[in-house]
């Protein structure tokens, strides 16, 4: 994992180097940063010499854990990257939560009621949610906002935010949260419900389901403890994956619904030609993935028995 | 000893190639056979573009800001397009049913390249009148048709989509036949950068590609620059698979036949280890190039893609971003609903093309 | 009143027009702590008929047509769920041919059988009666063994888990559909001595279904000879491995090669078993059959008491044994 996210840094960086326009300069001519704070960040990070030397003072600061200056914010990026980086957690989280929890019961039940009405409406849904893409599904959500008035349109807290109370404070912030998230989870549910049907069909056929109603189990407990049980396990898989693909996927989301977490600010970083502060977060959007990817693995192996012990 | 009955030959089926058996396995897949149907039209149009456009795409009338759609209607047996008056206040139109122009067919109008070279000014309809517009789909910001700028925007979008898959997928195939094929050292360096470019999430690879290239670039150099940022993505995760299978591939008896004949790496790379890829990788390809249009339609959205007045369907969906036009004029949203029909029938020709390739189904 | 009574059974697979008929007027008795072996190649319709006792063949595709099947007494065709619940396992238990696919494989072994004693016999739902069950199909350090996942466990033992999973409530009737024939040729002697002593023991009733002869010598009273849906001849063992009356049992036992025989050619039946939807007209067997007499083309034959409790569905078994 290390050497990997040794890697992508690398080659962000590399990339930041090739950008026509340099980082240093454009600071040295911005006028709203003070003299004290590029010759600091010019002793820090050596701005002023070639991009390889760079990148291994960038590298021994991100370890001490200091990613920098952001020009635009004019706040230390890691206290930014952090905060953003929690939103956008929050917003995934959230969103794998509402995807999960709506897609494995109607695949469960689209699979129980094959080829019913349910089972139809449910392929056809999915086959189509599949196909809408997030751009279109989160101009909608805001359509809806502003059209309705139930739900804000986009960002995370309200103008007033910091006079409410705590307990008030709390709710605005799940206010804001539930349209993205979604957003954000429709496109995944679509695929996870897809997925678990088409398990638990398969898992239906396996000869110890057969063998299990041929002992006298009622059909419910042999499809939700033995058959489910089996066909969860490839969805677990997913699991850990869906977390990491929501993680980047949210970029749209929050870019469009103004939720402002990591892939808002990697936009507003281009924008402002902070390329530092491009590299930092596109160097923690993998280290997210990466993470994701790994828990997925972890879950697995706890959950099938025979790859536990073998 | 009883004599035994002679038993009844039955005729062997003619053999049939590999390329007849998957067609025969795809033609009941009627949904396939839709989502291809549609393709075909959709890339149709988009090649004819100019000519069934009854603007062009940078054609502004400051008289027709946020114009709603204007349809055409039957007068008895000829089809006529009514007139449209401004009212005051912000973008108000009302209108005049009275007040109509007839609609024209094969009529001339603005210039354009049709097929991109043959200079042209005919039209497949119009009024001929500039007060009496015909918008199918009303008008954007600038007055601009948006109907004519959905199917100048399908050639951009469109092709970015075959042309990125052509190119990464190329790429993938030769780097990952011959990393699987040779092995070694040089087969491990190749997919650790594969799962290198594979682990940076795909929006943020692409924001950071795009901070390489210089900001101000001409529109055909913006086009270009958006193939290879989202070939570069999309090579990685072909390069994988194929040299997985390549590896597997490569232990079979033919190939060492070929060898043993004397035919060049090479050759035998191109000539019999990706031939049996090609199921997989068609299938791969269709159901990955709504991604690529995807991408760029992200990318002109975000504003650092295709670059105004050039028209791509990201780049007009930037413009409904605004919730009070998109509620006063949803017809803003029409390049979000041909990006979703195109996406669909990709995404229905793919599922078809799999399942007919699935040989383990029965 | 025998323990199993299948009346005219007949099934398809589909509907209307579509419609395969798998089952086709099949008639079988089995008696209490009586051994019956229904003999066959693949595709006869064996399996098909053995999995309708306990009402298992999903029934979107199946459809039973007309017949009864009479457990106990009572028509399993006709039995609401609360009722087919209780006869599975309480009456009738099945083990199947592939050891570890009928064992759930994310569970442990002894919860599983657990699981039947807490169905069919709760008051004895404990670790010891597991156990016990463990012991009585011969598998050795029964106590570490419950605690066992299937895959932990070789192909014969999980075979045996399969016999105590089965046992473990009480059936009047197992069925065992090709036990033995994924397994190795020594462990295969084993289980078939381990299922001839249970049924000593406990003196219940089996249904063994094998295309193998050998085993109709060892363990069956009688046997039934499947052929293409139907049931072709119907005996006693020891008088149809001694003298078979049709022609396809003639065949089946001919092609077994024997050792002594010397001869230079496996003698195999000529042609292929008819698939399902395309049965020619007259007796099934027709195309292959060595004795066949032009009548045999166009006349279906019945299954006919050739001579006491000996059946069988040709027009001239009679005078071909004469």
């Amino acid at each position: 994992m290390i050497p990997l996210l040794l890697g992508v840094s690398l080659l962000t960086f590399l990339l930041m180097a090739l950008s026509p326009g340099n980082y240093f300069t454009a600071l040295q001519q911005n006028p709203q940063i003070s003299q004290d704070t590029i010759k600091q960040l010019q002793a820090q990070f050596h701005l002023d010499k070639p991009w390889y030397v760079q990148y291994v003072f960038w590298l021994k600061n991100v370890f001490c854990g200091n990613f920098g200056y952001s020009m635009a914010y004019k706040i230390s990026a890691t206290s930014l990257i952090i905060t953003r980086l929690w939103n956008t957690f929050v917003l995934s989280f959230t969103a794998l939560i509402i995807a999960w929890g709506i897609a494995i019961p109607l695949g469960i039940w689209a699979a129980v009621r094959k080829d019913s009405w349910v089972d139809h409406t449910c392929s056809f849904f999915a086959f189509v949610g599949l196909s809408v893409p997030d751009v279109l599904l989160s101009l909608l959500a805001m359509w809806f906002a502003a059209s309705t008035g139930w739900f804000p349109v986009g960002g995370r807290e309200s103008p007033l935010h910091d006079f409410l109370t705590p307990a008030q404070q709390f709710w605005d912030h799940i206010h804001h949260l539930i349209l993205p998230a979604i957003v954000l989870a429709a496109s995944d549910l679509a695929g996870i419900m897809r997925r678990m049907r088409s398990c638990l069909l398969d898992t239906l056929r396996a000869e110890y389901v057969t063998a299990a109603r041929a002992r006298g189990l009622s059909e419910g407990w042999v499809i939700y403890k033995h058959a489910l049980r089996n066909a969860i396990n490839p969805l677990l898989t997913i699991f850990g994956y869906s977390l990491a693909g929501l993680l980047s996927g949210a970029f749209i989301v929050e870019n469009i619904m103004a939720w402002p977490g990591l892939g808002r600010l990697t936009v507003e970083a281009f924008f402002a030609k902070d390329s530092y502060l491009v590299v930092d977060t596109v160097v923690m959007a993998t280290a997210l993935l990466v993470a994701g990817n790994f828990i997925a693995d972890l879950l697995l192996a706890w959950s099938d028995p025979r790859i536990r012990l073998k | 000893m009883e004599t035994a009955e002679p038993i009844a030959i039955t005729e062997t089926p003619s053999a049939s190639s590999p390329w007849r058996l998957f067609w025969r396995r795809l033609k009941p897949r009627k949904i396939a056979l839709v989502g291809g149907v549609i393709l075909i039209v959709l890339y149709s149009i988009a090649i004819v573009a100019g000519f069934i456009a009854p603007y062009r795409y940078d054609q502004i009338d400051d008289k027709a800001f946020f114009h709603p759609p204007v349809w055409p209607r039957f007068h008895g047996l000829h089809l006529v397009v009514p007139r449209y008056e401004q009212l005051p206040g912000d973008f108000n139109y009302q209108v005049v049913l009275s007040d109509t122009k007839p609609l024209h067919f094969f009529i001339h109008g603005d210039k354009y390249q049709f097929l991109g070279f043959i200079p042209c000014s005919i039209h497949l309809f119009g009024t001929g009148d500039g007060d009496y517009p015909v918008f199918l789909f009303g008008a954007d910001q600038f007055g601009r048709d948006i109907f004519s700028r959905l199917l100048y925007g399908s050639q951009v979008s469109l092709s970015i989509g075959i042309v990125g898959i052509l190119l990464s997928f190329s790429m993938g195939m030769i780097v990952g036949g011959m990393s699987g094929y040779f092995a070694g050292a040089a087969d491990t360096i190749t997919m650790r950068f594969c799962e290198l470019i594979m682990s940076i999430p795909a929006l943020y690879l692409i924001i950071s590609l795009r901070n390489a290239f210089p900001p101000g670039m001409s529109s055909s150099q913006v086009y270009a620059m958006i193939i290879i940022i989202l070939s570069f993505i999309g090579w990685a995760s072909m390069a994988r698979v194929i040299r997985g299978m390549s590896l597997s591939l490569r232990e079979q008896q033919f190939i060492l036949a070929a060898s043993a004949i004397g035919q060049s790496h090479l050759k035998i790379i191109v000539r019999h280890i990706l031939p049996n890829t090609f199921s997989y990788v068609i299938v791969a390809a269709t159901l990955s190039v709504p991604y690529y249009i995807l991408g760029e339609v992200v990318l002109s959205f975000l504003g650092v893609g295709i670059q105004e007045p050039q028209a791509s369907w990201g780049l007009m969906l930037n413009a409904a971003q605004n919730t009070e036009y998109m509620q006063r004029f949803p017809w803003l949203l029409a390049p979000g609903a041909a990006i979703f029909i195109t996406v669909l029938a990709f995404n229905f020709l793919g599922d078809g093309l799999r399942d007919a390739a699935d040989t383990k189904q029965n | 009143m025998a323990l199993l009574e299948i009346k005219n059974l007949k099934m398809d697979f589909g509907k209307n027009a579509a419609a395969l008929r798998a089952i086709d007027g099949i008639s079988l008795s089995i008696g209490a702590g009586e051994t019956v072996c229904l003999v066959g190649e693949s595709g006869c319709g064996k399996t098909v008929t053995a999995l309708s006792i306990g009402r298992l063949v999903p029934s979107p595709p199946a459809n039973y047509i007309s017949g009864e099947i009479l457990l106990d007494g009572r028509d399993v065709l006709k039995m609401q769920q609360k009722e087919l619940q209780k006869i599975r396992g309480g009456v009738v238990s099945y083990i199947f041919q592939e050891p570890g696919a009928a064992l759930n494989p994310v569970f442990r072994v002894g919860n599983q059988i657990k699981e039947s004693l807490k169905l069919h016999r709760p008051e004895k739902a404990t670790d010891e009666e597991v156990i016990r069950l463990l012991k009585l199909v011969g598998i050795p350090a029964a106590e570490s063994r419950i605690r066992n996942y299937p895959f932990e466990m070789s192909g014969g033992m999980q075979q045996r888990v399969m016999i105590a999973m089965a046992l473990a409530s009480e059936p009047k009737l197992l069925v065992a559909d090709e036990p033995t024939t994924a397994l190795d040729v020594t462990i295969q002697a084993q289980i078939l001595d381990l299922l001839r002593e249970l049924k000593q023991r406990l003196g219940m009733a089996i249904l063994l279904i094998t295309h193998n002869l050998g085993i109709v010598g060892d363990m069956a009273d009688r046997v039934a000879v499947m052929y293409a849906g139907q049931i072709v001849e119907l005996a006693p063992a020891r008088e149809l491995l001694r003298r078979p009356l049709h022609p396809y049992t003639r065949a089946l036992m001919n092609s077994v090669p024997k050792l002594a025989a010397g001869a230079d050619r496996l003698s195999a039946i000529p042609g292929n078993v008819p698939r399902i939807g395309n049965f020619p007209p007259g007796c099934r067997f027709y195309p292959r059959c060595p004795s066949a007499r032009p009548e045999c083309a166009n006349t279906a034959p019945e299954l006919v008491e050739v001579e006491p409790g000996r059946w069988a569905r040709c027009l001239y078994a009679k005078e071909l044994t004469a």
